[in-house]
């Protein structure tokens, strides 16, 4: 069967499993049919950036329920030994679920804009 | 008719049958399917090879089409060769998974049965379903009789498969016309449709666990404009493959086909153009016509997608005036389907023919040679006086007033 250099080229970005697929690659570069060499890339999409609200924790007020660890459907609290250590963003949508389940009366999580962080960010990125 | 068959033979079939002999000799790994009217002949008599033993399928029941096509979809991607079958609402209720199977580029072979889509409800053959479906990404190929719905089938497998298309295939027949109408088939033998269509190989199964890929993932505005002009490309790379995929089947089968077929072209002056059926009655009022001493021929188109414009541009050229013959609709107020894309490829041609439309046999409204004789002098008398009237020209043929 002889087939077209485009076809062997999509065919072998099939083979190379640890291909890099450039964010730039032209559509003849691509893999056939979207897929991804790689199982289990969903990690990779770090959907925190859909956040527009931000679940901010006082270590002060938490009484290490679990109840955030519990409910939060992107797994982002992190505990350790049995204490909440605080939030991971990097999935974390801003949903807000975790700020809903705290107790009413420890209320250790409020959720904030994320405009509220924008200048904190900007003076880090600035001192790298 | 449950048999395996050893050598070449000639069987009374019905369109049906022959395209559930088509599915038995190709042997696909799984096919999942629902009944609909005219369909459900073909994958009946398949369910009753089944379970004869007369195929290795994995038969899955499904309850609805969206389901087939979804099983279908899935099954395929997995790494076996996976077939269904439908008509008309079947197809609608598709209509998701459709696009879902042309951009995942899963090679799905499917039998289409055409019929008209409600409301109001109808059983009987049109267009609609398939035309419908027309930018869905599928190739479509259109079948005039029960032979070529058989030969069909099996070089779509072929041409679906091929690791320079990988897209899904409907191979459709005209309802009840066809499916139900019984002729004399050409049967190849067995081992060789068998090594005709070969093994199945998806470049990149779900069930390979040691090279683990992810399918169908979201893409957003960063990659899928590039995934769907690699798919565009597929189907341009698709009509090398179909005429080689051509030249293979005669040499087995000694019957040769194109993307579409001339008949008594030559000399013409003047011609119609029709999918499916209607060219064999269509054929038979040309012959009456050369014999009374008409320039007039016939196009049928067979390869509706990819849509073979430049190639028909020259078939066509020549000519003076065209009819081109819609069994469907686009309710656009520009005619019907197969007119817009015959009269775009023709806007390149030099000494443009004048063109009309002739919508016709909705419903299973019949068309009969006395209608299409009609049509061609309605043809012939725009070769001698061109339009000057309100464009585009659709006539609704066979319809009351």
């Amino acid at each position: 069967m002889t087939l077209s250099s485009q076809t062997k080229n999509l065919l072998k970005a099939h083979e190379e499993v640890d291909a890099k697929i450039e964010p730039n690659a032209g559509w003849r570069d691509l893999p056939i049919g979207a897929v991804i060499p790689q199982g289990g890339t969903a990690t990779q999409f770090a959907t925190g950036d859909w956040r527009t609200i931000r679940p901010v924790w006082s270590k002060e007020k938490c009484i290490n329920c679990h109840r955030c660890w519990l409910y939060c459907p992107d797994m982002s609290w992190i505990s350790e030994d049995g204490r909440i250590q605080g939030v991971d963003l990097t999935y974390c949508k801003g949903c807000g679920i975790c700020a809903n389940v705290c107790p009413t009366k420890v209320h250790a999580i409020e959720m904030h804009p994320e405009d509220d962080f924008k200048e904190d960010e900007a003076a880090k990125e600035g001192g790298k | 008719m449950a048999i395996a068959i050893a050598t070449q033979k000639t069987a009374a079939l019905t369109g049906n049958e022959a395209a559930a002999q088509a599915l038995r000799q190709i042997n696909p790994d799984v096919v999942a399917a629902y009944p609909i009217t005219p369909q459900t002949e073909i994958v009946q008599l398949f369910s009753t090879f089944v379970s004869d033993g007369l195929v290795k399928t994995e038969f899955v029941a499904v309850e609805s089409e969206h389901s087939a096509m979804s099983a279908t979809v899935g099954a395929a991607a997995a790494g076996a060769r996976a077939m269904t079958a439908t008509s008309s609402q079947g197809l609608a209720l598709m209509w998701e998974m459709l696009y879902v199977a042309a951009g995942m580029r899963i090679p799905i072979v499917m039998p289409m049965v055409n019929r008209a889509l409600s409301s109001p409800i109808n059983i009987h053959c049109d267009h609609s379903d398939s035309m419908g479906a027309r930018d869905s990404g599928w190739l479509q190929i259109y079948s005039e009789n029960a032979q070529e719905m058989y030969d069909n089938l099996i070089q779509a497998v072929r041409i679906a498969e091929h690791p320079d298309v990988l897209l899904p295939v409907m191979v459709t027949m005209d309802g009840f016309i066809i499916s139900h109408g019984m002729e004399n088939v050409e049967l190849l033998p067995d081992q060789a449709v068998q090594d005709f269509v070969g093994e199945y190989n998806f470049p990149y199964p779900l069930l390979d666990v040691e090279h683990p890929r992810t399918l169908g993932p979201l893409t957003l505005q960063d990659f899928y404009f590039e995934h769907k002009r690699e798919q565009a490309e597929a189907v341009y790379r698709a009509k090398e493959v179909i005429l080689a995929a051509a030249e293979e089947y005669a040499a087995i089968s000694g019957r040769r086909y194109g993307f579409f077929e001339a008949y008594r072209m030559d000399d013409a002056e003047y011609a119609v153009v029709v999918l499916g059926s209607t060219a064999g009655t269509a054929k038979y009022v040309v012959d009456g016509l050369r014999q009374a001493g008409e320039k007039c021929g016939l196009v049928k188109v067979r390869v509706f997608r990819p849509f073979p414009g430049p190639e028909l541009c020259e078939a066509l050229s020549g000519l003076k005036a065209v009819g081109i013959m819609d069994r469907a609709d686009t309710f656009s107020t520009q005619g019907g389907p197969l007119f817009l894309e015959v009269k775009a490829a023709l806007y390149h041609a030099a000494g443009q023919p004048q063109c009309m439309n002739f919508v016709y046999g909705l419903g299973g409204r019949d068309i009969d040679p006395e209608l299409i004789r009609q049509a061609f002098v309605e043809v012939k008398d725009l070769m001698k006086k061109p339009a000057d009237g309100v464009l585009p020209i659709v006539r609704y043929l066979g319809v009351r007033e």
